[in-house]
């Protein structure tokens, strides 16, 4: 089987290759319980003020700390001031240095301005950041981004709560041999078989929020996720078969009657 | 002393950040603390001095993809 190297982001190994989104879920009971039921070993979560009438809002109560890493992300951000500023509030707040770093570039889509993308991953990156930019299915720009420093790259599959899934597998796939670097597909993933796919093209890991969080059942999603990361795993290292256009028989044509 | 915490303008007594965030009853935890948009260092919180019109702002996290 290939690639058998584990999954190291940041100096850190993750066993599962599923990173979890903590927003939209109906409770945070049952936030809590679709993180158990996917395995995670990471989950994203964003920062706000906190709310001076009823306190800080205690997200972390529900959220064990010793089993998943906290990875905080600069979302709703649509300059690099911006996005500078939240990295280093998460930082302090998470006191770590993993950001998911997001510039967004437009309201409608939330796709990234990678112009400033480009411009906060190279700053934080000096100020010892780990960053994981939320990124375009941009070869280019995702070389770039490793040359500025990134961690790895967070390819969009689909815009960020679309469930359209992975939307240019093609794109992915040259992100894959263009950089070598860990490829996470973040956004778009909507059902089982968008993750399915983005492990068989080679990608190292997904990131899923909407696509657990607004199924109906949460918790059942999220079991399904993981084990489609799984599944699309395994499916990449076994080396799928190559298509044709025409048959091929399957039970041996000797020993036949006639 | 008048302060803007988060947005809003606040009568406080507190002399130091460790006192604000007791006056307001917020747990110190998984806090972080920006004052005159510089970030304050946790350890730093119960030394730094606040000030009259300071803008300060109290972050935490929550859900988020």
């Amino acid at each position: 089987m290939k690639n058998r190297e584990k999954l190291i982001v940041g100096g850190v190994e993750f066993t599962s290759r599923l990173w979890v989104g903590t927003g939209k879920y109906r409770t945070n009971e049952e936030m809590a319980a679709a993180l158990e039921a996917s395995g995670t070993e990471m989950v994203t979560v964003a920062v706000r003020r906190v709310d001076l009438k009823r306190g800080s809002g205690g997200l972390l109560d529900y959220i064990d700390t010793k089993r998943y890493r906290i990875l905080p992300n600069t979302a709703g951000c649509y300059s690099v001031e911006d996005a500078l500023r939240y990295a280093r509030l998460g930082r302090e707040a998470g006191l770590s240095d993993f950001i998911k770093l997001e510039v967004i570039g437009d309201e409608r889509t939330l796709f990234p301005d990678v112009m400033g993308l480009l411009t906060a991953t190279e700053i934080l990156a000096k100020e010892g950041f780990i960053v994981l930019p939320y990124t375009n299915d941009d070869p280019i720009m995702a070389k770039r981004l490793m040359d500025a420093g990134a961690a790895c790259v967070m390819p969009l599959g689909a815009p960020i709560g679309s469930g359209l899934g992975i939307r240019n597998p093609y794109n992915i796939k040259i992100i894959l041999e263009t950089v070598d670097a860990t490829v996470v597909v973040d956004a778009g993933v909507g059902t089982a078989s968008d993750a399915a796919l983005a492990m068989e093209l080679g990608c190292d890991a997904v990131l899923i929020n909407t696509g657990i969080a607004g199924a109906e059942d949460a918790v059942s999603m999220a079991a399904a996720m993981k084990h489609a990361v799984m599944a699309g795993r395994l499916a990449y290292q076994a080396g799928r078969i190559s298509k044709k256009l025409y048959a091929t028989a399957s039970s041996p044509l000797e020993g036949m009657l006639l | 002393m008048k302060l803007t915490v988060n947005g809003e303008e606040i009568d406080s007594r507190a002399k130091t950040v460790q006192e604000l965030l007791l006056e307001l009853g917020i747990k110190p935890g998984a806090v972080a603390v920006e004052v005159n948009l510089k970030v304050i260092k946790r350890a730093e919180h119960p030394v730094y001095p606040l000030s009259e019109r300071d803008t300060v702002e109290i972050v935490s996290f929550v859900g988020g993809g």
